[in-house]
């Protein structure tokens, strides 16, 4: 059996954030990530980040990535374990690893959850077709692996994946036949979306996919026009000829070791869907327990980093690890949040918020 | 297809190596996910669905949603999008659940 103070699941920007954070402070932490590389999703982000200096805001997710990796990698307290996947949680307070391959067991004092979101799917005829992929999928292949998943893509949801995804297809060289949005405006940030116009490419608002088509892969779709009450009208079908098919329709946290341990989940659609109950310092219902970024609501990356600090400092508090710069430290990153979270388009996410952050849990 | 010219990233030559196909040989960087491979050589159908047999190919490309299973060295349910490329491998389209020996 192995010991340690914290463990931390997941090496995204949360669980990297967490580890740094509660390592600095004096904690030892052991970091597993079920890939082969840390990072997560940030490898991927060839983007410029938003928000403000503390959150790496003007710098493409990947160099944060690096940055983020380099910064765990040098600091002695984190042990880190890539290949490793979490396999159980005991009452006991054990968990199960599969490391390399190889069964272990880990007793830590504190959990720190941050194992990300999935992509979600869409219902509708062919949906199953070879040549249709979720938008970070084609985001893997092209900007991780550098191959292009297909030649002409249509983009289902202007969200901020939407259209970020879809101009990152544009400079590997694929042809956008447009992004289709059931809303009737495009939520994503406007700078993407005015990038994507200026290089013609149609953005469908009040517009979805009615069925795929094709024989063994993906040869066409049809998309149609929604009314006010988003339903389709009819004689609004339009054939477009295309071999990919990406869906940005949002994410689902991944929280299935968090319902094993038996933590309380309510389900917030404005967070992705069921998410664990927890207080203002990342704790959920589980003594032990603490959670940070998407697992616990699907947000941008920059909010995710945030949590994972404030996780990771909270933890080694409790763990006696506090640094004299703690409470100035922790208030910054609280008001960090806060100010991500302010803007027009972050309503949602705080009406989600305030349906799963409790004054006190447990 | 491969990715030539980026504004942002590059992809440095790398030295290829020989797998097969259903018995065809493919080539493809030693490392990358078996997926990358298939899909820079344009193969897109990874599997046949067991109910249905319907083809089936990559969805989320980080080891999470099972879409992407393939029968690699004699062992069926292998999640190609996240399996590294080894030289010789053999890699075939999986029918239904797999066969087990």
């Amino acid at each position: 059996m192995i010991t340690t103070e914290i463990l931390i699941i997941g090496a995204g920007p949360a669980g990297l954030m967490a580890a740094i954070h509660a390592a600095e402070a004096g904690a030892k932490v052991l970091l597993v990530e079920r890939a082969d590389r840390l990072g997560g999703q940030l490898i991927k982000q060839t983007h410029k980040f938003f928000g403000s200096k503390a959150e790496f805001a003007g710098e493409r997710g990947m160099d944060i990535a690096e940055k983020l990796i380099n910064l765990s990698s040098d600091i002695s307290g984190i042990t880190i374990w890539k290949n490793a996947v979490v396999l159980g949680i005991y009452p006991d307070g054990v968990v199960t690893i599969s490391h390399e391959g190889a069964f272990c067991t880990v007793s830590p004092k504190k959990i720190i959850i941050a194992t990300g979101a999935s992509e979600k799917t869409m219902a509708f005829p062919n949906n199953d077709l070879p040549g249709i992929y979720g938008a970070g999928a084609v985001q893997t292949l092209m900007n991780v692996h550098g191959v292009i998943p297909a030649k002409r893509i249509l983009m289902i949801g202007a969200g901020n994946i939407g259209v970020i995804v879809a101009y990152q297809l544009l400079q590997a060289g694929v042809e956008v036949a447009g992004i289709v949005e059931a809303a009737p405006q495009v939520g994503g940030y406007r700078v993407h979306a005015a990038k994507l116009q200026r290089h013609g490419v149609p953005i469908y608002t009040s517009h979805s996919i009615q069925s795929a088509h094709g024989d063994s892969c993906l040869e066409g779709v049809t998309i149609c026009r929604l009314d006010e009450q988003w339903q389709p009208i009819e004689g609004s079908e339009q054939y477009i000829a295309v071999d990919g098919l990406c869906l940005a329709v949002g994410l689902s946290p991944l929280t299935e070791l968090l319902w094993q341990a038996n933590c309380e989940m309510k389900f917030a659609a404005e967070l992705g869907g069921y998410v664990p109950l927890r207080d203002a310092n990342m704790k959920t219902t589980h003594e032990n327990i603490y959670v940070a970024g998407d697992v616990s609501g699907v947000e941008e990356a920059s909010a995710a980093m945030v949590e994972g600090k404030l996780a990771g400092l909270y933890v080694a508090s409790v763990l006696g690890h506090k640094k004299d710069s703690f409470t100035k430290e922790f208030q910054t990153a609280k008001s960090q949040l806060s100010a991500l979270r302010s803007g027009p388009a972050s309503v949602k996410i705080c009406t989600g918020l305030s349906k799963v952050v409790l004054e006190e849990v447990g | 297809m491969r990715i030539v010219n980026h504004p942002i990233l590059t992809f440095p030559k790398q030295d290829m190596v020989t797998f097969t196909l259903n018995g065809q040989t493919i080539e493809g960087i030693a490392g990358e996910p078996i997926a990358a491979a298939l899909h820079a050589a344009d193969v897109k159908v990874l599997r046949h669905s067991h109910g249905r047999h319907r083809p089936r190919g990559l969805f989320c490309a980080i080891g999470n949603c099972s879409s992407c299973l393939m029968t690699v060295d004699k062992i069926p349910n292998v999640r190609v999008c996240i399996e590294p490329l080894r030289a010789g491998m053999v890699v075939e389209t999986q029918e239904g659940k797999g066969k087990i020996v």
